[in-house]
């Protein structure tokens, strides 16, 4: 064996021993990456669970929540949730899925302990992470409050929020019944030659931006 | 509309008169060709040199070959969708200053030093990675398509805009680089009861997504490579999640947080949003794979036929998230009959693929339609049977045949038939 071939072959052996070891079924056995320190975990982990499991300590009622709304929320949501220009609409709603589909937090959503971890993550949307527990408690009481789920001396907390019963609660289907259609492939004569008809035209309806030159924003002369 | 559109694509040839449009496509184009090799100005002069462009850009006549988005959809720009131009596309990879993009707290900068990836939840040994810690894992490369459920909202009531970028242009195809889920989370074993995975952006979203734990170990893939380059901010960059043929909203970007649990999370973006109300007010949620779907890129709205009549190649794209496709069928006659189309390589698991067939225009109007077939035998259906079953009014889940009008000046238009 040439001293090249030497050192390809110990190469090989080497990396066939990693190889088993990255596929031995010991956790931790590949060996790269820190252990997270217990705090590390608590300050990531800030999923909710619908029966409101990992909910922090702290609470707000209703009346904080309408201060700090009307200063962080409303301007975008409306004052009583009824949405600013075309952000969502908070309120309302409900009574409406089957014919304008209005889709709000009384209307639709399942689970209320889903608002406190939304609003806790995302919003508001300039600043979201900027609220403290307290603060995310207490808005979650007034829009809960705006949508007559929860009455006015409503406190809420992680043991509050998880006995709030959403209207919606029981609305969904979390189990996809598709393929919904079952088609053969046709391959002629596959509709009525003579029945067809053109029911809609999207060059008549004039709503299309412009696919050619800038991008267009649809607002006049910027649009040049 | 259509005669002033095709007066302007026909300005480069200078050939609209009426007696050289009647005359053959191959004597119009000589008559009107430029002089040739010898005045070409790039064949009498030196080009650029190798300092000037250290980050390539395409050729500046194809300044219209970009991403788009509709106004009207949304509030704010930050919480809104741009179009792949797939008009612009030739292959199935989408070019990565292509790829349409979705954001529900705008595109954020994520500095790679102090990226982490954090892995908890019911698992034997938590693992918190760097960048660098990650890229140390076996890898895969894989090319899957990234389809956004809400691609052809639009056109549930009616055939609204009159494009193909804007009512199919929610999907993308890329080759991903990164490690398989599987590995890691055999790295940090799981325990018996982890049943669920929860995937968290860093964005301002933090958009969290459940995944049941048998398609974590299939083919999902923690990804930092698109297209043989670094994952575009637009992507996640540096980390985005790929859950191969599932809806684009799972496919968490600028990850930073894996979780496993007993059960999903029903987190806001998998019920507020995307569910699906039906007609009886009940709303369908956990709608993961992307059906199967084509259309037909060439002709369309954005790339009319501008030869008259004569011999051309219909092409579009086809994908399913079931797997495979098996087939594309093209009608010329709004779907009365049907030809196979050719299928092109590589014909990839839960990838884009390519379809063409020739198409002799004898310059009369057609209403033409490509109809997808996967591997499963599913039928890719019309809107009306779509219609039948979801009502009118749906956001998602529109995988229906795109029907695009021929007139007989070569533009075309989004109809539907009834
Ligand atoms: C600058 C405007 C703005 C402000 C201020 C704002 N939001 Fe939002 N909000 C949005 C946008 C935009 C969305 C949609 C985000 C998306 O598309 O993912 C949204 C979505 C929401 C939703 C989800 C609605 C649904 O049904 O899906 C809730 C709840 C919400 N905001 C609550 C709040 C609260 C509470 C505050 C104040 C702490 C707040 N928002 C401040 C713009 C704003």
């Amino acid at each position: 064996m040439s001293s090249s071939a030497k050192i390809w072959a110990s190469i090989i052996v080497s990396g066939l021993m990693l190889g088993t070891t990255a596929h031995a079924a010991e956790p931790g056995s590949y060996g790269v990456g820190a252990t997270p320190t217990s705090d590390q975990i608590a300050q990531w982990s800030i999923a909710i669970k619908p029966d409101g499991s990992n909910l922090p300590p702290g609470s707000g009622t209703v009346s904080q929540g309408a201060d700090i709304y009307g200063n962080e929320c409303a301007a975008c949501h409306g004052t009583f949730g009824e949405g600013a220009a075309a952000y969502p609409k908070l309120a309302g709603g409900v009574g409406t899925l089957k014919t304008q589909k209005l889709k709000t937090v009384g209307s639709f959503w399942p689970y209320a302990p889903i608002l406190y971890d939304y609003i806790n993550r995302a919003m508001p949307f300039y600043a979201p992470r900027s609220l403290t527990s307290n603060q995310v408690y207490a808005i979650s009481a007034y829009i809960l409050n705006l949508n007559n789920i929860v009455p006015d001396d409503f406190v809420a907390n992680a043991k509050t929020l998880a006995a709030v019963k959403m209207p919606n609660r029981d609305g969904f289907i979390f189990k996809d019944p598709r393929p919904l259609t079952h088609d053969v492939e046709c391959m002629s004569h596959c509709a009525d030659a003579k029945a067809l008809v053109i029911t809609s035209d999207a060059s008549k309806a004039g709503i299309t931006p412009k696919t050619t030159g800038p991008v267009d924003n649809m607002q006049g002369s910027s649009a040049k | 509309m259509a005669k002033a559109s095709r007066r302007k694509l026909f300005k480069f040839g200078a050939a609209a008169g009426g007696a050289l449009v009647a005359a053959s496509a191959r004597a119009a184009t000589a008559a009107t060709a430029p002089a040739g090799p010898l005045s070409d100005p790039w064949g009498h002069s030196l080009g650029a040199g190798v300092d000037d462009r250290p980050y390539g850009q395409p050729s500046k006549y194809e300044k219209d070959a970009i991403r788009r988005y509709v106004p009207w959809l949304a509030q704010s720009p930050q919480a809104d969708a741009s179009f792949t131009p797939l008009q612009d596309q030739p292959g199935i990879i989408t070019a990565n200053g292509f790829f349409f993009e979705r954001y529900h707290a705008g595109r954020v900068s994520v500095n790679p030093a102090e990226w982490r990836l954090m892995i908890m939840g019911l698992v034997e040994k938590p693992l918190l990675l760097t960048l660098d810690d990650l890229k140390r894992f076996p890898s895969v490369s894989r090319t899957h398509f990234l389809e956004c459920p809400a691609n052809g909202a639009t056109e549930w009531p009616a055939a609204q805009l009159n494009s193909l970028q804007y009512t199919h242009g929610l999907i993308a195809c890329a080759e991903w680089t990164g490690v398989k889920l599987s590995t890691l989370l055999k790295e940090v074993g799981l325990k018996p009861n982890g049943k669920w995975l929860l995937a968290e952006g860093g964005d301002g979203s933090h958009l969290t997504r459940s995944v049941p734990i048998e398609k974590a170990l299939d083919d999902c893939i923690v990804a930092w490579g698109q297209n043989g380059e670094a994952l575009r901010p637009e992507q996640g960059y540096p980390v985005r999640l790929i859950v191969p043929g599932w809806q684009g909203n799972q496919m968490v970007k600028w990850l930073r947080r894996l979780e496993i649990g007993t059960d999903p999370w029903y987190t806001h973006e998998e019920t507020a949003s995307y569910t699906e109300l039906l007609p009886n007010g009940k709303a369908l949620g956990f709608t993961w794979v992307a059906e199967a779907k084509s259309v037909i890129s060439f002709p369309c709205p954005e790339k009319p036929l501008t030869g008259g009549p004569g011999n051309y190649e219909i092409r579009g794209f086809a994908w399913t998230g079931r797997g495979k496709i098996k087939a594309v069928d093209v009608s010329f006659d709004g779907g009365v009959n049907y030809s196979r189309a050719a299928l092109q390589e590589p014909v990839l698991d839960k990838c884009m693929t390519r379809f063409t067939i020739p198409w002799h225009w004898d310059g009369k109007p057609a209403l033409i339609q490509s109809r997808a077939v996967d591997e499963t035998g599913y039928v890719q259906p019309t809107i009306a049977e779509a219609r039948a079953i979801m009502g009118t009014a749906p956001v998602y889940l529109n995988n229906s045949i795109q029907t695009w009008q021929v007139l007989a000046d070569g533009s075309v238009n989004n109809v539907q038939l009834g």
